[in-house]
């Protein structure tokens, strides 16, 4: 079954005179339970492709299904409860909200969709379990490691239960243990609880653990393979 | 929502030194607002007071036509049951019953517009402080009985001393001019040298005599235990004497009530354009914030921060900045005002100008309840306002822009 169908996905982007088609054409389908790495080359057009499928960027032409919804209809507000309720966003840096420790950072999300106080702490803890980091619950951004950070930013995408979590390159500012660590957690919840992860990168290493690769070039999908 | 309250008490702790210079601005800025008011308006109280206490007392009775031309045929209207009223009433404290001339003063060496104040001078002593502001020789003495005690700018202008004779000519009940020959045995400067140039007081027992009878009365100044409910027995004397002329302290020197309603109005102004000022200062400081922060806000809206969540937490932001300066500025305000209230200011380097207005060297700051909490009120709806403008911006920010910018 897709959770995700985009059809004819173009974005152009008008710098003055000079237009940039960061999407030119894209028609792609994601199933539940994917690994999936997009790559290319910087100003591929990745991160436009990750923001469209979540979002955060409407396309210039085109629709993004999701469960047979067409996201790019709905309304500005509409679309941010869509979000909090059906998709994770793993990104880059500044995931994590500073003044929250890890703990209540991955509750926030679910206080937002109105879980009980129990609940919360409950999976919370569960979730900072999973991502190996129950000793640094009370710690606050500033205090944990980039590598903690990204692995509280999967723990907070996961705590909303979403149908699929888009990351966009998670690993580009971590070292390679960091990098490996994360990728094991997110392998891990792919497997033993089914969560479809797609994200960008151009880490070879990335790469090789991804299940699915979709390579982007000027915005257009130059391969797709199953590995 | 108790949640996005703490993360933006939170976020306003989190450049300190920031979040420090802007309170500390804001509590200079009411502080300096509030310690000049009180400074301007214990000036102006000043002021009133030393008029009300050298010349005005809290209220005066004369018959309707006296103050016209000060006509010594207009006596009270029902005198024996007005001065059994106020001996009676509860809210005064004391009164005086006085003859008023109006007349001309002269010397051998030049003559001036004066007002006799005829009065018991024993008793005067609790309506006016002339008795305590005299310069020259005393405020009466003895038993002779044509003493006269006179301002210092009067006795410039007609370059008297003590013991030496002054005399009054004034326009008597049959219409023809009489002359009275008194002699100075004070001279006294009330600190209004407007009033000083224009007034000198006699004995009532002595002008009784001249006129050969006691009931001659055209002014009735009185003291209140309290000046709050003066208008209140003005009311209640207007009722039982519709045929007297009652005035508050403000309705016979307008100019001073006047003078005290422009000051609450100027008060007002000046603190909105302090903090007008210190609220575009907030303005641009969280404006800053926000704009450093796009990154993280984008993240925020990307995670399912609706717009209005996010409108919020930065309107918070701004809020809490006054919710901490406002009532450290007030309190500290009240602290400074109340001490100088207590020891006062020395004004001496400036005395000799304020003096003729009637003012003290010594100026004890003061400031009304009613201001500390209009102020109050006012600096939180403009840091309300201010903080539409940060809140505003943020909502303008896109998810997928902000979350690229760095
Ligand atoms: N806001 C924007 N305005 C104009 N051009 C943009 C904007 N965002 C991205 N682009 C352009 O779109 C193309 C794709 O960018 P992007 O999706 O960020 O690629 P990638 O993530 O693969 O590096 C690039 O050529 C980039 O310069
Ligand atoms: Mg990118």
């Amino acid at each position: 079954m897709n959770v995700i169908e985009t059809k004819n996905l173009k974005k152009i982007y008008s710098q003055g005179e000079i237009k940039v088609n960061a999407l030119n054409d894209v028609s792609i389908n994601f199933k539940q339970g994917e690994f999936t790495a997009i790559v290319g080359p910087s100003g591929s057009g990745k991160t436009t492709f990750l923001n469209t499928l979540g979002g955060l960027d409407k396309p210039t032409f085109g629709n993004v299904m999701i469960d047979n919804l067409d996201i790019t209809k709905l309304k500005a507000n509409k679309i941010i409860d869509f979000r909090l309720r059906n998709i994770g966003f793993v990104f880059q840096s500044y995931n994590l909200i500073p003044v929250l420790t890890a703990k209540e950072n991955i509750e926030f999300i679910m206080l937002m969709q109105g879980y009980s106080k129990e609940k919360r702490n409950k999976r919370a803890l569960e979730l900072l379990d999973a991502v190996g980091l129950s000793k640094e619950s009370k710690r606050r951004p500033g205090q944990l490691s980039g590598g903690q950070q990204q692995r509280v930013a999967v723990a907070r995408a996961l705590a909303s239960k979403p149908k699929f979590i888009l990351a966009d390159e998670p690993t580009a500012n971590l070292d390679s243990s960091s990098t490996k660590n994360l990728l094991d957690i997110m392998y891990d919840l792919n497997r033993k609880e089914k969560m479809t992860f797609i994200f960008s990168t151009h880490d070879q290493r990335v790469i090789d653990r991804a299940k699915r690769v979709i390579t982007l070039e000027d915005g257009k999908i130059l391969s797709d393979k199953i590995t | 929502m108790r949640q996005i309250i703490k993360i933006a008490w939170r976020n306003v702790w989190r450049n300190k030194l920031r979040s420090f210079i802007v309170i500390a601005s804001m509590i200079l800025g009411l502080w300096s607002g509030l310690f000049s008011a009180s400074m301007m308006s214990a000036l102006n109280n000043q002021r009133i007071n030393s008029a009300i206490k050298s010349q005005l007392s809290h209220l005066q009775i004369h018959h309707p036509s006296f103050q016209d031309n000060y006509d010594i045929k207009y006596q009270i209207n029902s005198l024996n049951e007005v001065l059994e009223a106020l001996d009676e009433n509860k809210k005064v404290a004391s009164y005086s019953s006085r003859i008023v001339l109006s007349g001309m003063a002269s010397t051998a060496r030049g003559a001036t517009g004066v007002k006799l104040i005829g009065a018991d001078h024993i008793n005067e002593k609790n309506i006016t402080d002339i008795h305590s502001h005299i310069v020259k020789g005393t405020y009466f003495s003895g038993s002779t009985s044509r003493q006269a005690v006179i301002g210092q700018e009067l006795a410039e202008k007609l370059k008297l001393d003590i013991k030496k004779s002054i005399y009054l000519t004034f326009v008597n009940e049959n219409g023809l001019q009489e002359r009275l020959k008194l002699k100075v045995v004070g001279i006294f400067k009330s600190g209004n040298s407007m009033f000083d140039g224009s007034h000198m007081f006699a004995k009532k027992d002595y002008l009784d005599k001249i006129f050969g009878k006691k009931d001659i009365i055209h002014e009735v100044a009185l003291v209140s235990n309290d000046i709050n409910q003066v208008k209140e027995l003005k009311d209640e004397l207007l009722v039982a004497f519709p045929d007297n002329e009652i005035e508050l302290w403000s309705e016979i020197s307008p100019e001073l009530g006047y003078a005290n309603e422009m000051l609450s109005f100027f008060l007002y102004i000046f603190m909105t354009i302090i903090l007008i000022a210190l609220s575009f200062g907030i303005i641009n400081t969280m404006l800053m914030a926000v704009l450093e922060r796009k990154r993280e806000l984008g993240v925020l809206m990307s995670v399912g921060l609706n717009k209005s969540k996010i409108f919020l937490m930065i309107a918070f932001e701004t809020l809490f900045i006054s919710i901490v300066s406002v009532p450290l500025g007030v309190l500290i305000s009240y602290i400074t005002i109340s001490y100088f209230g207590d020891v006062g200011i020395d004004l001496s380097i400036v005395e000799e100008g304020l003096e003729q207005f009637g003012m003290g060297a010594r100026l004890y700051t003061e400031l009304y309840l009613d201001y500390y909490i209009n102020i109050t009120l006012l600096t939180f709806l403009l840091t309300f306002i201010s903080s539409l403008f940060p809140a505003r911006r943020a909502l303008k920010l896109e998810p997928a822009v902000a979350v690229r910018s760095i």
